[in-house]
């Protein structure tokens, strides 16, 4: 049987594993996402919103 | 004006994707900051506390498995709002709300079984047990991996709002069963100590680390969410943006 410090400092590696896990995920996610956007910006395809001029 | 008008214009403009990236750019920095704060508060709060006459050193699992608890139903219930937003009034981003806040509910439900795991061992003795309140827990976790399997069964996100939405709204009857559960049936699981009509039966030397650390959690959950629902927008608008290339190319001829 493990000690209940080895209990206590599984649950917060789990957890900080876990969230850390969760951050960076959305954080790759949204780096892949601007990329995606800036990429067909750049290949000059415009939002319909944009290209009739509009601000949304 | 009333104030209805006010708060409807307010809630209406937020409707406008671009907007809401804006508005939710300004606002994550302070809410980032705010969450990483209150953690690192909340955790210095929980390992300055005393160890528990009963539970000894083991008490500090409580400091993050109560609020990953409590946010595991307070997405579910964030995502019911939301699901009540595409139904009832269209909201463009509730759909979007609905779908991000998925694997963060997942996340916190996961945890607050594993904590709630690790922490039984030691003082009930075993790892798990299928008593109401654990069951009806680990019910609320499938359903979050049912409803992510849902959107990602469907390419178009715009058809998998409604089903996604009404499936999410039919689960909603499980919040209550979970709150509920330790009062209704005979549960190892111990009862409510905090949350309870005659108010927290714990000592606050740990009763102010519990609810900081629920804080912490609170900003952290809302933090991500921000972030995924930006996340979301932009993935939207990057498979409207090739649609759009995809047709032009073809000419524009086909709808």
């Amino acid at each position: 049987m493990m000690s209940h410090e080895a209990f206590v400092f599984l649950s917060y590696a789990a957890t900080a594993l876990t969230l850390a896990g969760l951050l960076v995920g959305i954080l790759l996610d949204g780096r892949a996402r601007r990329r995606e956007l800036a990429e067909l910006e750049a290949q000059g395809v415009r939002r319909r919103s944009k290209a009739a001029g509009g601000s949304s | 004006m009333s104030d209805t008008t006010i708060s409807q214009g307010w809630f209406t403009s937020l409707a406008n994707p671009t907007r809401f990236l804006a508005l939710s750019g300004r606002i994550l920095p302070y809410l980032a900051t705010a969450a990483v704060l209150s953690l690192v508060v909340g955790l210095y709060m929980s390992f300055a506390a005393p160890e528990d006459y009963q539970q000894g050193i083991t008490v500090r699992i409580m400091f993050i498995h109560v609020p990953a608890a409590w946010l595991a139903m307070m997405c579910y219930s964030v995502m019911a709002v939301a699901s009540l937003g595409t139904l009832v009034w269209r909201h463009p981003l509730a759909d979007v709300a609905a779908k991000t806040a998925l694997p963060i509910g997942a996340a916190f439900t996961f945890l607050s079984l594993l904590t709630g795991s690790l922490w039984g061992r030691p003082m009930w003795g075993t790892w798990w047990v299928w008593d109401a309140r654990l069951t009806s827990v680990f019910v609320l976790f499938l359903m979050y991996l049912g409803l992510m399997a849902l959107h990602k069964a469907m390419d178009d996100p715009a058809r998998a709002a409604r089903p996604a939405a009404v499936l999410t709204l039919v689960g909603f009857v499980n919040i209550p069963i979970i709150k509920f559960s330790v009062d209704w049936w005979n549960t190892l699981h111990q009862p409510a100590s905090v949350i309870r009509m005659d108010g927290p039966t714990i000592h606050p030397t740990m009763l102010y680390p519990l609810l900081v650390m629920a804080i912490a959690y609170t900003l952290i959950f809302f933090t991500l969410h921000l972030m995924a629902m930006r996340n979301e927008i932009w993935r939207r608008r990057v498979q409207t943006m090739r649609r759009q290339a995809a047709q032009s190319i073809g000419g524009g001829a086909s709808t």
